[in-house]
């Protein structure tokens, strides 16, 4: 699905990312791990389009991806959430999702002014989406209050209902389980397994919370100072000299 | 033929004069540029007040009798500095301060308001006719034959000349050697990360600006002795004209700002000799489209990564 | 307590330099010299008062912070009590029927002077509300909405001068003309950061001013275009022959129309053709906001607050942020458009004076004043503006100066504007 191979990424004289490789195959939970200023972040930011990677190559349903803008990349079928929380927080959730939806529905002006049958049949899907996925990660109650008023947890929440709206192939989690507690990061916990189980999506996730990492990751890459320092399954890598002293040696 | 060439040496002089005028304003909005991200608006009418307050002083000197021109030149340059800098230390403490940080809109619109403040102000103080005085600095260089066509080079246009090279010197001086002008660049870099280390940041960015307006009041002082004429709505026409050139030579750098004006200055005297004048306007707003478009981050400028 | 002193003391003596020079002294041409005079004793009074209450209040900022908190009115108790949702939008239903239908009767009972102001003032709720759409729905800062205005005004007038069309054919080209400028410069410029783009809109302002200051040979130049027909109504007629008949509102017939005096045989009234561009005017209106309600409801509206909120958000989500802001530029340019005919119309003569940068900002003012985003706002806002400055005509730079300063307050204060409203969202129901 998702082919990366040797990204760099500099900054000037600074080397964010140097020669990170990795792929993500269909169905698969990848988590990204590392000591904090790993760079992590930035491999991100090269996938999606955020930043235009200085080497490397990124394949996307093997497409070639890099060098893409952004929002391209996104309609390919690529979605990703941020570090921090960005939400449309004057908006409503529902019009959260609504807007998630934009490619999905009539943009034609004048079907829109005048209302035509098409305009509103695909307004009623959207909206039926939205509410099926509000349903899913629990929102429902609160489908009519502004984002910005929402606990952190249920953000969280519908940030990654946002992307899933837009039935994407490959979910790029950055972080999600920071900042939430042991219950809710068990509830994420299932919810990223039945994504991949039910909707046939691919999970890229950046973690710090182990646990959470170990638990449910088909496969992890540890990244120390933008280089690549091991990878495997969850159990070579809890297993792997190198990864302990990385992390061990930050404190 | 050396008609031509010394008709083309004219625009030259006449250029590099006026450019380095649009330099030394353009100082003004390049460091808060640099320092806060803002455009002051405002700085034009800056510009304008220091320009009224020169021919107060000249004309007060005047009349307590005072002949000596150097006497003159430096008490009209100090009246004006000191006034434009009070202008611009209020300025950013009543309308940006409180709006720092956040949407990018608002202090903008604060600025604007500010601007037409200013000039409505100075209008309402002045009146709004053209004010003139008589050129106190006369004669100059002739650049060619006694007869038929010469280049005038003028004293007022080397002294205008030398002092922005001055100016340009000491400020840098100032920023890389003195402990502000440390701070300045620390703050110019990473505000949160100066507050953090103990810069008083507030102290800083008053600073920047008390400077930027005293240079703007020397270039006001400058450009009215040179063209004897003063209104209360020279400053927007000035200030968008610097801003060009501070964009041109690349927004935050000093050593741009002073490029920018200087080829900025050329390119409008020229197309104001070979073209026509009213033109001259449109092509200062048509490079800055330009630069915009094309290369926003100016000649000396270094390109900026968002941070996501 | 000790540091106050010096800091209220230097601030004092700030204000003496900031007022002195430029409002207690006078350059004055006495023959051809030029001299410093000192202003009025009034006048330098008034500087000294100022800085003694600059000083004062600096001193004593704190105490006056306290006061302030402790007698301030609370708000937030005004709005729990104000009636529930559903019943508000009934009377607000109620309210906008009766102001139409003030709107529609009251100037057939005023002076002639009304309808007129009134039609200016719909002109602006126009320009209002279509800024409005590009810097509080959008966000995107343009400086130079007035060269939009310009297009509409000057294509219906060219258009009329040279071609004879009418202005119901000009209106809707006007506005498509000026929504195709809106593309061409918005496709370049719109990527450009806020601050950038601000600038260079006010260049396009600018360089579109001067242009049409110098084609001359076409637009007149300074001398601008006159005698631009008012618009003329169309009458079915069915005796002797079934035919439409484009009535006119002046004494006299120009090319194509009859007047509407000699076709009902009726005395003529020259306030007939004011009250008659005031009700196309409200006509107008009416369609403008009710378009831009529905946009806002629209996908694009969505996109367009989606973006000012969170740009990256939006690139997140597959949203293209250029053609999103272009969309909202060139709607917003094709309402300036649509005034611009309108404007024309009611003038009767134009010339680039009436469309310089100050244009611009008295719109950017309107916008600022009625809340960012709020229609209602806009629209008080705009009457509050061009009433201002219609019944102050003499104070011109005491109104200026209030102005600049009304914007810099507003945006310490209230940015949101002097009625924040909430807009309708958009609700998931549910059973």
């Amino acid at each position: 699905m998702l082919k990366v191979d040797n990204l760099t990424m500099r900054f000037g004289g600074l080397i964010a990312v140097d020669n990170v490789s990795l792929t993500v195959g269909e169905r698969e939970i990848v988590s990204i791990i590392g000591p904090n200023g790993a760079g992590k972040t930035t491999v991100f930011n090269c996938i999606s389009g955020f930043y235009k990677p200085t080497d490397g190559a990124i394949e996307f349903k093997q497409m070639a991806i890099h060098g893409l803008p952004d929002f391209k990349i996104s309609r390919l079928g690529m979605v990703r959430t941020f570090q921090h929380v960005r939400l449309f927080n004057s908006m409503t959730v529902i019009e959260n999702l609504l807007v998630a939806q934009h490619r999905r529905v009539n943009t034609n002006l004048l079907s829109g002014l005048f209302k035509s049958p098409s305009y509103r049949k695909k307004e009623a899907e959207a909206m039926d989406r939205a509410a099926y996925w509000l349903k899913k990660v629990d929102l429902l109650p609160v489908a009519n209050r502004s984002a910005g008023n929402l606990a952190y947890g249920q953000q969280r929440r519908l940030e990654i209902a946002r992307c899933m709206v837009t039935e994407p192939k490959l979910l790029m989690l950055d972080e999600p389980a920071a900042g939430l507690n042991p219950k809710e990061t068990k509830d994420l916990d299932d919810l990223i397994v039945s994504l991949k189980m039910d909707f046939d999506v691919s999970i890229l996730l950046i973690e710090h919370d182990m646990s959470l990492v170990m638990g449910i990751s088909d496969r992890i890459y540890v990244i120390n100072q933008g280089a690549p320092l091991a990878q495997g399954t969850p159990q070579e890598i809890k297993d792997n000299p190198d990864v302990i002293k990385a992390y061990l040696g930050e404190e | 033929m050396l008609e031509a060439g010394l008709y083309f040496l004219q625009q030259l002089i006449n250029g590099i004069t006026i450019g380095s005028t649009y330099a030394l304003i353009a100082i003004g909005y390049t460091m808060v540029y640099g320092i806060i991200g803002m455009i002051n608006f405002a700085h034009g009418e800056i510009y304008m007040i220091g320009t009224y307050v020169a021919f107060m002083a000249i004309a007060g000197m005047a009349m307590l009798g005072i002949e000596f021109l150097p006497i003159i030149f430096l008490g009209a340059l100090l009246a004006s500095m000191l006034v434009s800098s009070s202008f611009g230390w209020a300025v950013e403490r009543i309308a940006y301060r409180p709006l720092r940080g956040g949407n990018r809109l608002i202090p903008l619109i604060s600025a604007i308001g500010m601007s037409i403040f200013l000039q409505n102000y100075v209008r309402l103080g002045q009146g709004s006719r053209d004010i003139a005085m008589s050129s106190q600095i006369t004669g100059g260089f002739s650049i060619g034959p006694t007869d038929g066509f010469h280049a005038t080079l003028s004293y007022m246009q080397i002294i205008i000349f030398v002092v922005m090279l001055v100016s340009m010197a000491l400020l840098t001086l100032f920023i890389s050697k003195s402990r502000m002008g440390r701070a300045c660049r620390a703050v110019a870099q990473d505000l949160k990360m100066a507050n953090l280390l103990g810069i008083d940041t507030n102290r800083v960015i008053a600073t920047t600006f008390v400077i930027g307006a005293a240079l703007a009041a020397v270039a006001g002082t400058l450009l009215g002795m040179y063209y004897g004429v003063v209104n209360a709505y020279v400053g927007f026409i000035a200030g968008l004209k610097a801003f060009t050139a501070a964009v041109l030579g690349g927004i935050g750098s000093i050593p741009g700002a002073m490029l920018g004006g200087i080829l900025l200055g050329i390119a409008e005297s020229m197309t104001a000799a070979y073209f026509s004048t009213e033109y001259k306007d449109v092509v200062s707003f048509g490079l800055l489209v330009l630069i915009l478009l094309f290369k926003p981050t100016g000649i000396l400028g270094k390109p900026e990564v968002e941070k996501i | 307590m000790s540091k106050k002193v010096p800091f209220a003391l230097f601030c004092a003596g700030l204000t003496v330099i900031l007022a002195f020079p430029i409002l207690g002294l006078n350059l004055e041409h006495k023959g051809t010299s030029l001299v410093v005079t000192g202003a009025d004793n009034w006048t330098l009074i008034g500087v000294l008062v100022a800085a003694l209450i600059v000083f004062v209040t600096q001193l004593l900022k704190s105490q006056i912070k306290a006061t302030y908190q402790a007698v301030k009115p609370n708000f937030g108790g005004l709005i729990q009590r104000l009636p529930g949702e559903d019943k508000r939008k009934l009377i607000s239903k109620l309210v906008l029927i009766a102001l139409i239908i003030a709107a529609l009767v009251l100037p057939f009972f005023t002076s002639r002077q009304w309808p007129d102001i009134a039609t200016l003032v719909l002109i602006y709720v126009i320009l209002g509300l279509g800024l409005n759409v590009v810097v509080g729905l959008a966000g995107l800062l343009d400086l130079g909405y007035v060269a939009f205005y310009a297009v509409g005004a000057y294509s219906y007038a060219l258009l009329s001068q040279y071609f004879g069309w009418s202005f119901w054919a000009c209106l809707p080209i006007g506005t498509l003309l000026a929504a195709t400028f809106g593309l061409l410069l918005g496709f370049p410029v719109l990527r450009l950061r806020g601050d950038y783009l601000a600038i260079v809109t006010l260049g396009f302002g600018e360089i579109i001013r001067i242009l049409l200051n110098n084609f001359t040979s076409i637009t007149g130049g300074p001398n601008g275009i006159g005698n631009i027909p008012k618009p003329s109504l169309p009458f079915i007629q069915f005796e002797p022959n079934f035919e439409i008949v484009w009535l006119e509102f002046g004494r006299r017939a120009t090319d194509g129309g009859v007047p509407f005096h000699k076709f009902f045989d009726l005395p003529y009234d020259s306030s007939l053709k004011v009250i008659v561009l005031y009700l196309i005017a409200l006509a107008l209106a009416v369609i403008t906001i009710l378009i831009i309600q529905r946009l806002i409801r629209m996908p694009v509206g969505r996109a367009w607050e989606a973006l000012r909120e969170d740009e990256i958000a939006c690139r997140s989500l597959g949203l293209n942020r250029t053609a999103i802001k272009l969309s909202a530029f060139t709607i917003g340019a094709s309402f300036a458009g649509f005034a611009g005919s309108l404007f024309a119309a009611r003038q009767g003569f134009i010339n680039p004076e009436s469309f310089i940068f100050w244009e611009s900002v008295i719109i950017l003012a309107i916008v600022v004043l009625g809340g960012m985003g709020s229609q209602i706002g806009v629209m008080i806002a705009a009457a509050i503006v061009v009433l201002l400055q219609e019944l102050t005509a003499e104070f011109d730079e005491y109104r200026l100066l209030a102005f600049g300063a009304i914007m810099v307050l507003m945006m310490i204060w209230k940015p949101q504007g002097l009625l924040p409203m909430k807009r309708p969202h958009i609700k998931l129901k549910q059973e």
